[in-house]
């Protein structure tokens, strides 16, 4: 499926200036909404004005006499091809908020498609199931719950075989989760939490997304810190494991990376913050779940997807280092496999990224600075020094004050660090700072420290 | 960002990790006026620190979801039958095909040649029907459990647990893959989609339903002798297959009888 998922973003005839000013409108809008809480809202999901630019074929809208008409052929026509393009023209007319009123008003109507999703003609099912998606787009509550009928058969097929099929099922649920309450209060008891954890065992990467997507909204409905986060209770989680599951999915995704031009932006999200956020639970160091997390493997992945990360989906490179620093804060285990494993170096080349970048970056290094001697005797001689003159000359604060923090671990542990930050004008560097309210104590203690080593 | 030469091929070696170097601290680190602690910071989901994630990830969502929702664009192949024995299905690309074998052949009774849509409903399927250990046992104690994945419960006949599934559930009562064993055995024409609703919003109720399964278009599988039983494992392996094509006996002589 992967090769289908090129952008949408290409209208014919768009001028690739066009293009950029609606991306960066789409992505404004996309902000806005977050700011307001309102990101979970489906209609910022499906980019209507983009359809319309989109030429061919548009769908027209139905009505109730058409409707029928095509249920009806799709239901009892001999042929099986013109069955298919009965649901096909119905799927097409339920791209319209129009028919979707219409169907739903229509006595029957989801029933007769709930039998036509449950039957043996596979392709018939495919298109049933494609018919289903296009309600759940609905932002009608009234469409959600309509749609009920047809839930349980959904977390059935989860536990098949066809990964399109899943993908679909799984999409289509995480639809009807974002738009309904009583849609969420029969699915909870229909057990769709054990469903979707049953489906993290496959080895689709599509299938995986389309699970984080349905656990994430299902994660974001207002009632979840009541209702369903407890179903998924952390501790329970972290003692069954789960943090080397996570683990293992991470070392996945670093291979898929590798093997196709995989855009793994959809599960890359939730598998780094759930890590990172479960390595906060006081369970990690009672029950130990963090060792699991210790394996060199673990390292590799995590910089590999950071290198991805770089070239692919900047915006996640923050989320990336945050899981470092949860991974390095108290392991020595694992800042000893960054040293070893001649991480240091690709981690210094993130330093010029961003502010925020920067900061992350010196916050990993002190991590395994702040470990003592024998961790920064690994630090230096090497590119670190230079690395950190330059960040000091920021004018960010934050960034300079990480790398004075820095400094001082460097200057304690490994006292040669000093003479050669004087040989390499570390002074002058410092001197600019030196009036800085918040910089300023820190920078005094340092030349201190110098210049009297 | 260059990665050290190696590092992909580390990922696919054994698990595992150096000893970790001895740690020492010294009480100057971190001390007035500096103030690092090393510490694992938690953010809770509306924190800002996803904003930029979560609006890239929705500027992707929006183009997969126009995608999902459209037919994809399938490479057609030369047209092609289904080889499992005895189905006539005609395709001409490869995941149509798939999505066919995987609804129609792949979780199989060797019994009774109903497909099922999963490994699971298929084991308890045959567990149910054609288990006599079973039968023997469920007298004493509650054998018939609860369809919903995650859920432990047992009831001692399979109403209970149709009751169960509705109430506790909120499954519908017609649930398609839970019907009753009918006492005079497997064959019945599955009243299919097709067959049953006259018309639209007529109750598609399905007569003589069987159990659990995805119901045969066309008419009943042969019946099969009581008292055969295998002992070796009950699923059929993926070449074989007596779905729609044993109910359509034989369209070609070329084609082997069907073993039983």
């Amino acid at each position: 499926m992967w090769s289908g998922r090129q952008g949408r973003l290409r209208p014919v005839g768009c001028a690739v200036e066009e293009l950029r000013c609606r991306w960066r409108e789409r992505e404004a809008a996309l902000r806005k909404a977050r700011r307001e809480q309102q990101l979970i809202s489906k209609r910022l999901l499906r980019d209507d004005a983009l359809e319309e630019t989109e030429g061919g074929c548009v769908a027209m809208t139905l009505g109730e006499a058409e409707i029928q008409q095509f249920l009806g052929l799709a239901q009892r026509g001999t042929e099986e091809k013109e069955r298919e393009k009965a649901l096909v023209s119905l799927r097409r007319g339920l791209q319209h908020p129009e028919t979707q009123q219409a169907f739903i008003l229509l006595e029957g109507s989801m029933r007769t498609l709930v039998g036509l999703l449950t039957s043996n003609q596979a392709l018939l099912q495919l298109e049933a199931a494609r018919c289903l998606h296009e309600l759940s787009h609905s932002e009608q509550s009234a469409v959600a719950e309509a749609c009920l009928p047809a839930t349980s058969y959904l977390l059935t097929y989860l536990s098949g075989h066809s990964s399109d099929f899943i993908e679909l099922c799984l999409y289509t649920l995480g639809n009807l989760i974002v738009e309904s309450e009583a849609v969420r209060r029969q699915l909870l008891p229909q057990g769709i939490v054990p469903s979707l954890a049953a489906c993290i065992q496959s080895p689709h990467l599509t299938v995986l997304e389309a699970l984080g997507y349905a656990l994430s909204q299902l994660l974001q409905a207002k009632e979840a810190p009541e209702a369903i986060i407890p179903q998924v209770n952390n501790a329970l989680l972290i003692s069954h494991g789960c943090l080397s599951t996570l683990g293992l999915l991470l070392l996945d995704m670093a291979g898929a990376v590798q093997r196709t031009d995989a855009r793994l932006e959809l599960l890359a999200c939730p598998v780094l913050r759930c890590l990172s956020n479960l390595l906060t639970e006081a369970a990690v160091e009672i029950v130990g779940g963090a060792n699991q997390l210790e394996d060199e493997r673990v390292a590799a992945a995590l910089f590999i997807l950071l290198q991805f990360f770089l070239q692919k989906q900047p915006s996640l490179l923050p989320e990336g280092l945050w899981l470092l620093n949860n991974l390095t804060a108290n392991s020595p285990s694992f800042c000893t496999s960054l040293l070893s494993m001649d991480l240091i170096e690709p981690l210094l080349q993130l330093l010029p990224v961003s502010n925020v970048v920067s900061v992350l970056v010196l916050t990993v290094l002190c991590n395994v600075a702040e470990k003592g001697p024998a961790y920064c005797q690994r630090l230096w001689p090497g590119p670190l020094l230079p690395c950190l003159i330059g960040t000091l000359a920021f004018s960010d604060t934050e960034v300079v004050g990480h790398s004075l923090e820095l400094l001082q671990l460097l200057f304690l542990y490994q006292p040669e660090t000093a003479e050669a930050f004087l040989q390499q004008s570390g002074l002058q560097v410092l001197e600019r700072h030196q009036e800085a309210a918040q910089l300023q104590d820190r920078v005094h203690a340092l030349q201190k420290t110098a210049l009297h080593r | 960002m260059q990665l050290p030469p190696g590092l992909h091929a580390r990922l696919g070696g054994p698990p595992g990790a150096a000893e970790p170097l001895p740690v020492e601290r010294d009480p100057a680190a971190g001390a007035s006026p500096f103030h690092f602690a090393a510490r694992r910071v938690r953010f809770p989901r509306e924190h800002e620190f996803f904003e930029d994630g979560d609006v890239q990830r929705h500027l992707y969502l929006q183009d997969v979801l126009t995608q999902v929702a459209e037919e994809p664009e399938r490479p057609r192949v030369p047209e092609f039958t289904c080889q499992v024995a005895g189905c006539c299905q005609v395709f001409d690309s490869l995941e149509d095909y798939e999505h066919h074998y995987h609804t129609l052949h792949r979780n199989v009774c060797s019994f009774c040649r109903r497909s099922f849509p999963s490994l699971h409903l298929l084991d308890v399927h045959i567990l149910e029907w054609h288990d006599s250990l079973f039968q023997i046992l469920s007298e004493r104690q509650d054998m018939y459990q609860c369809l919903v994945e995650g859920c432990a419960e047992k009831f001692k006949t399979s109403k209970d647990r149709k009751d169960h599934l509705v109430r506790r559930h909120l499954y519908p009562a017609d649930f398609r893959f839970d019907k009753p064993k009918k006492s005079k055995g497997p064959a019945t024409p599955g009243a299919t989609v097709q067959g049953s609703a006259e018309a639209l919003g007529d109750d598609g109720e399905q007569s003589g339903g069987d159990a659990m399964e995805v119901s045969s278009e066309h008419a009943a599988p042969v019946p099969e002798p009581v008292a055969e039983r295998r002992t070796y494992s009950h699923r059929i392996p993926s070449t074989i297959c007596f779905g729609q094509g044993a109910s359509r006996g034989f369209k070609s002589s070329k084609k082997k009888k069907n073993q039983q």
